[in-house]
């Protein structure tokens, strides 16, 4: 680099106004940095401009650009939109697609500024961590994902039109019901490719149709096999019991469904799967992505392709994304995911280059190895909030969070005891409990289907894990046990199981009659 | 790098899923709807508005762990604490965790914004004017003219010259005709012929392939058509309404609330149906006035009562502004029922005259809260429901509580058959 350029010459931008001349310029500075200097590795970048009610819309149906109707995302857009024109909340910056090219979509009213912080945090940060988190390689389909929307969306219209709205519509709200129970929760020997999905159902469908011949139907049938001949370890197996993905389960083996709700299960499990991992890294994809977007400015004003100005415009913007409010805060909802996450991937950065000698003993791994890039690199492909939280939150960190543990047991009638802070003795117990936090197998409620009745009335049956005597909020456990009867066919009987192996409490539910 | 622009996408995506929300949600939203029409001006009702609905009916369910139980929480920002201190819960609060106070943002209803057509689609679902077979399209606004096929008359400037050769080829076919070529070419064989006996075939045969091209014309007037137009006239529906209404005295604040609903429900009605709606307030103790909206609702007045009054005032209107050719008109009188003994004549007469220019003309006699609304023996309503019989398109409610205002607005004007007569 020489030192005699004028920096006003190398300006990305003055003031807050861009072109799509500008928008190339953002793109191309910041590519610089990720890939020149952070050594990122990211899938080809799709910027798309759209309007305040188009983010509205990308909003309402789950952040994807194409996907199938349903009332709920109309419910979900006129909600946001309230908010949104009351002046109550602010739209979200971006929304960032994890496909191939990844697209991330920038707002037309951003400053030039802020076009520069989105794409340095979703075309770069978002677009690294969803190319290289081993979860999302495993789970997602980055290149498939916009064609098999597109079929489902074409599908479901089509499904409409042969079978009536009302019928697709009351299949789609039982499955969304059982959305968040309908996904593998551990990898199986294949790998997703959704491409190959949209394919196997035309296959079968062209299959069935040469193979179809109505003399079949009076074909005798041999005499049938006492259902009570089989055991039940023998019955359990052959249906694939215990199923925690109720989803699929329904999908194989509800006696009385039509094939095309059995494929819009099977489209709604997709779709559930596909995001399973984006709620498993809410913490780091925002850490990465916040992390990523502080180090490019930072470097783009270094080099003196932002002005001061904009950068102290991007610095209050920071500012905000990465304010975490105390508990006592009137603002307090939680924690901040881009906050924590944020903060450790400092905290990381600090203990491979500047390690004190209570790191040493902390993280003797990472601690003073030098190469901050090459350490966060490893992080972020490896780990999921839960194990980067139990791996990596700090002494340090827990003290300038001045984080500590509350533990609330009903039966201790004098209040809420304060069972660990930020000292010596507490760091390993809030560690261990703030990643307990971002566990889904443990915040989640644990659902299994353990057995059918198929002998007599074919009843489901189904039991909770009851955790710390905290049991399912019963009106909606009554709703979603209809959906899953309506969809069974049969009835359906939930139990409560407690921590003494008792049945604690039971939920019924029978079939509604619906006309097909 | 690939760089798209979105804005020009068609806009209105969401349409169809908010479209489906509004239909899966019409119960909940029709009563919304009758619920936001409370403390609104006519007029700023027009505009849609926010409703607000309640979160049952449309709840997303999942499988969700309740309250209770033993919770644990990590927070930030520990300022007093030390490990094994015990914090008392807050009085009534059931987590017990210190941070309840900003949560459930937004969960007690559901508010968005309905636009003003859906709003109207709404609130007049399944309404309808009364008598349609007698509502009049009046006074054509413009004419256009359309294409109506062809004429065999018409300026020589509108001739169908593709039409007109069509037709005298189909028919030169059909006649047979000659054609040219044929005649030159028989002429060329005359010339040609060396044998007489033949040459005179021939001519003879010219003789009459000429003779018969003489006959038949290549065009023939009988073949002449012209483009036809036709002026469709556009027409304009107009309304008027009179609001009549009575302020003597014995009106409460209480019935002319009612009355002002009754009021806004038929404006808004009437707006939806018609391109043009006027609407004249006429108030009247023992003499009328006609006045703006504001003072017709708000303004002080107070006096005798004789409702004569606002029935000569409201005929001598149309006589003056609205031509019963030409508007559709509409009374709504609404009244607490008293009347002068000595007036009951004259109203009764004016009435019969009032009526036969009418549209529909609805009378809601208006009672104090806690009334009594099934019955009502006052000195208006029986003379009215004297006239009623007579002369058809007059209905009468009796109102008391707000609550019934729209039921009975819906009932007068709720879709029926031609033949049956709305009966209080």
């Amino acid at each position: 680099m020489t030192m005699t350029v004028r920096p006003r010459e190398r300006l990305l931008f003055e003031g807050a106004d861009w072109d799509f001349a500008t928008l190339q310029r953002i793109h191309d500075a910041c590519e610089e940095i990720a890939l020149g200097e952070l050594g990122l590795d990211v899938y080809p970048n799709q910027i798309e401009v759209i309007t305040s009610e188009q983010m509205l819309d990308a909003y309402s149906s789950t952040g994807m650009p194409l996907f199938y109707r349903h009332w709920s995302f109309g419910k979900h857009f006129a909600h946001h939109e309230t908010f949104y024109r009351r002046g109550m909340r602010d739209l979200a910056y971006e929304i960032v697609i994890n496909s191939s090219p990844c697209i991330s979509y920038l707002m037309e009213e951003n400053t030039a500024t802020m076009q520069t912080l989105v794409t340095a945090h979703a075309a770069f940060g978002h677009n690294h961590f969803f190319k290289n988190n081993y979860l999302f390689k495993l789970w997602t389909d980055a290149e498939g994902i916009l064609d098999y929307l597109d079929f489902a969306k074409g599908y479901i219209t089509r499904c409409e039109e042969r079978y009536g709205e009302t019928a697709v519509e009351r299949t789609l709200d039982a499955a969304h019901a059982l959305m968040s129970h309908g996904v593998h929760r551990y990898a199986g020997k294949t790998t997703i490719d959704l491409r190959q999905e949209e394919k196997r159902l035309q296959e079968r469908r062209a299959h069935e149709e040469q193979m179809f011949n109505d003399l079949w139907r009076t074909v005798p049938v041999g005499k049938a096999k006492k259902p009570g001949d089989i055991g039940l370890e023998k019955r359990r197996a052959a249906l694939g019991l215990p199923q925690d993905n109720i989803l699929y389960f329904l999908e194989k083996s509800a006696p009385r469904l039509q094939p095309w709700q059995r494929e819009i299960l099977r489209i709604v499990r997709h779709v559930a799967q596909y995001f399973h991992p984006q709620r498993q890294t809410k913490v780091m994809n925002e850490g990465t992505a916040t992390f990523v977007h502080y180090k490019i400015m930072s470097r783009l004003h270094e080099r003196g392709q932002i002005s001061d100005g904009n950068f102290l415009e991007f610095l209050k913007s920071h500012a905000n994304v990465v304010f975490q409010p105390s508990y006592d805060d009137r603002r307090f909802s939680g924690f901040n995911p881009y906050a924590l996450g944020f903060a450790m991937m400092q905290d990381i950065e600090r203990i491979v280059t500047k390690p004190t000698e209570e790191d040493r003993t902390w993280f003797p791994d990472i601690a003073g190895r030098g190469d901050a890039m090459g350490v966060l690199r490893d992080v972020w492909a490896n780990y999921r909030d839960e194990s980067f939280i139990s791996q990596f939150l700090s002494p340090n960190l827990i003290r300038q969070l001045r984080l500590f543990h509350l533990y609330d047991d009903p039966e201790q009638t004098e209040g809420v005891l304060v069972s660990a802070i930020h000292n010596e003795r507490g760091y390993l117990r809030i560690r261990r409990q703030l990643s307990r936090e971002y566990d889904i197998g443990w915040t989640d409620p644990a659902i299994d289907i353990v057995d059918v009745d198929l002998a007599g009335d074919r009843r489901l049956l189904l039991q909770h894990i009851v955790m710390n005597g905290c049991y399912l909020q019963e009106s909606d456990t009554k709703l979603v046990l209809q959906h899953l009867a309506d969809l069974w066919g049969y009835d359906v009987l939930l139990q409560e199981i407690d921590s003494s192996s008792t049945v604690a409490k039971e939920h019924t539910a029978s079939p509604r009659k619906i006309a097909q | 790098m690939h760089i798209v622009d979105r804005r020009l996408n068609p806009r209105g995506k969401s349409l169809e899923n908010r479209q489906r929300f509004l239909r899966r949600m019409k119960g909940a939203v029709q009563q919304a709807v009758k619920r936001s029409l409370q403390n609104r001006n006519i007029r700023d009702v027009l505009d849609g508005g926010e409703i607000s609905l309640p979160i049952d009916g449309m709840a997303e369910p999942s499988f969700r762990r309740g309250e209770g139980g033993i919770a644990d929480h990590i927070l930030p920002g520990n300022r007093a604490f030390v490990e094994g201190d015990i914090i008392p819960r807050p009085p009534g609060g059931k987590g017990g965790k210190p941070k309840d106070a900003g949560e459930g943002d937004g969960e007690d209803g559901f508010r968005f914004v309905l636009t003003r057509e859906e709003f109207l689609d709404v609130f007049l679902d399944d309404l309808e004017l009364p008598d349609l077979a007698k509502r009049r399209l009046a006074e054509t606004e413009e004419e256009t003219p359309f294409r109506a096929g062809y004429s065999v008359s018409g300026s020589p400037s509108n001739i169908a010259v593709g039409r007109t050769t069509k037709l005298a080829m189909m028919r030169r076919v059909a006649l047979g005709r000659p054609r040219r070529e044929e005649i030159e070419a028989l002429a060329r064989q005359i010339e040609e012929c060396e044998d007489e006996e033949s040459r005179l075939a021939l001519e003879a045969k010219l003789k009459s392939l000429t003779e018969k091209s003489r006959r038949i014309p290549y065009i023939d007037p009988l073949d002449v058509r012209y483009r036809r137009f036709e002026n469709e006239p556009k027409p304009v529906a107009k309304a008027v309404m009179f609001c009549l209404m009575d302020v003597s005295g014995s009106m409460s604040e209480h019935m002319k609330d009612l009355a002002k609903r009754f009021y806004l429900l038929l404006y808004l009605f009437l707006s939806k149906r018609y391109k043009k709606v006027e609407i004249v307030f006429i108030r009247h103790t023992d003499r009328a006035e006609e006045v703006d909206e504001e003072t017709f609702f708000y303004g002080p007045a107070t006096g005798g009562t004789l409702v004569s009054s606002a029935l000569a005032a409201m005929r001598a209107i149309i006589a003056a502004r609205f031509d019963p050719a030409e508007w559709n008109i509409y009374g709504a009188q609404a009244s607490d029922g008293d009347n002068a003994h000595s007036d009951g004549n004259l109203t009764g007469q004016l009435l019969r005259e009032i009526l036969p220019l009418c549209q529909y003309f609805a009378y809601i006699e208006v009672g104090e809260e806690g009334g009594d609304s099934s019955v009502s023996r006052s000195p208006l309503w029986m003379l009215y429901d004297g006239i009623r019989s007579e002369l058809p398109p007059l209905s009468m409610r009796k109102v008391c509580r707000r609550s019934e205002i729209f039921p009975v607005f819906h009932d007068l004007f709720q879709k029926r058959d031609a033949q049956s007569r709305v009966t209080p």
